[in-house]
């Protein structure tokens, strides 16, 4: 099964919105509880990620038997350092977004956490793409 | 506990989605920071937040929380209140400080995290 989902720059209202039609559609497979919730957890970090700091993007969810694998794919800025960002606490996150109550530095540690494989391939000035893979079996 | 036990030691409102009975509530959580509350296991857990706003139900939702306990007389909004309901999300209203509600509520037995 394949889903897709739009990111918008900055448009908290509808901050969410794919992770939580990910968690109905994973709910409705039956889907063990614990799963779902580090896959939705990290969707959810990765989606409020691109939201907060590129300039729009896509995110592509594959779900089979075995496997979810989710693809958040956005245009810049990228991110110049990774292993800092890689670091809990390390955050480039405006004022605006910790008035949300993130940009804390947790994500991607966040997102490493309750994730099977993590790659993230990022360019400074042209994006950053992150792949998560959770396994069900 | 239950939720409607928890409303009333709070003095709180309950609004939101109708307070499941059968629900008990054995841990708390207090954070503004809902970064932290997306590292935690939430099971038979109550938030206690002063972050009010859609955010906060959207990181709920994904951390399988069933009831948000908003604390210094914060007042969700309409559209808070509808993505409550829809997420089956109790909300509580209390006008009283986190401190003091964390205080009351670790006094009547609820457990931290850790």
């Amino acid at each position: 099964m394949h889903y897709s989902f739009d990111i918008e720059r900055g448009n908290f209202a509808d901050a969410g919105q794919a992770s939580s039609s990910v968690k109905r559609t994973l709910k409705h497979l039956g889907v063990d509880p614990a799963n779902i919730k580090r896959t939705v957890v990290a969707l959810f970090e990765a989606e409020i990620n691109a939201i907060a700091h590129a300039y729009g993007g896509r995110i592509d969810v594959d779900i089979d038997d075995g496997k979810i694998v989710m693809v958040v794919a956005d245009q810049g800025p990228g991110i110049p350092n990774l292993d800092l960002a890689m670091q809990e606490g390390w955050s480039t996150a405006s004022p605006q977004v910790r008035e949300m109550g993130y940009g804390a530095g947790m994500g991607l540690p966040n997102i490493k956490k309750n994730t099977d494989d993590l790659k993230i391939e990022t360019t400074v000035g042209v994006g950053t793409t992150v792949t998560m893979t959770v396994n069900l079996t | 506990m239950t939720i409607k036990e928890i409303a009333r030691l709070v003095d709180g409102e309950i609004v939101g989605a109708p307070a499941d009975d059968n629900y008990e509530v054995k841990k708390a959580f207090a954070s503004d920071l809902m970064s932290d509350v997306l590292r935690y296991s939430m099971d038979e857990t109550v938030l206690i937040t002063g972050l009010c706003n859609n955010q906060t139900m959207r990181t709920s939702e994904m951390s399988d929380l069933r009831v948000v306990l908003i604390g210094r007389d914060k007042q969700p909004d309409e559209d808070m209140l509808e993505l409550a309901e829809d997420l089956e999300i109790t909300l509580i209203k209390s006008k009283y400080s986190i401190f003091k509600i964390s205080g009351i509520l670790y006094g009547a037995g609820i457990q931290p995290l850790y």
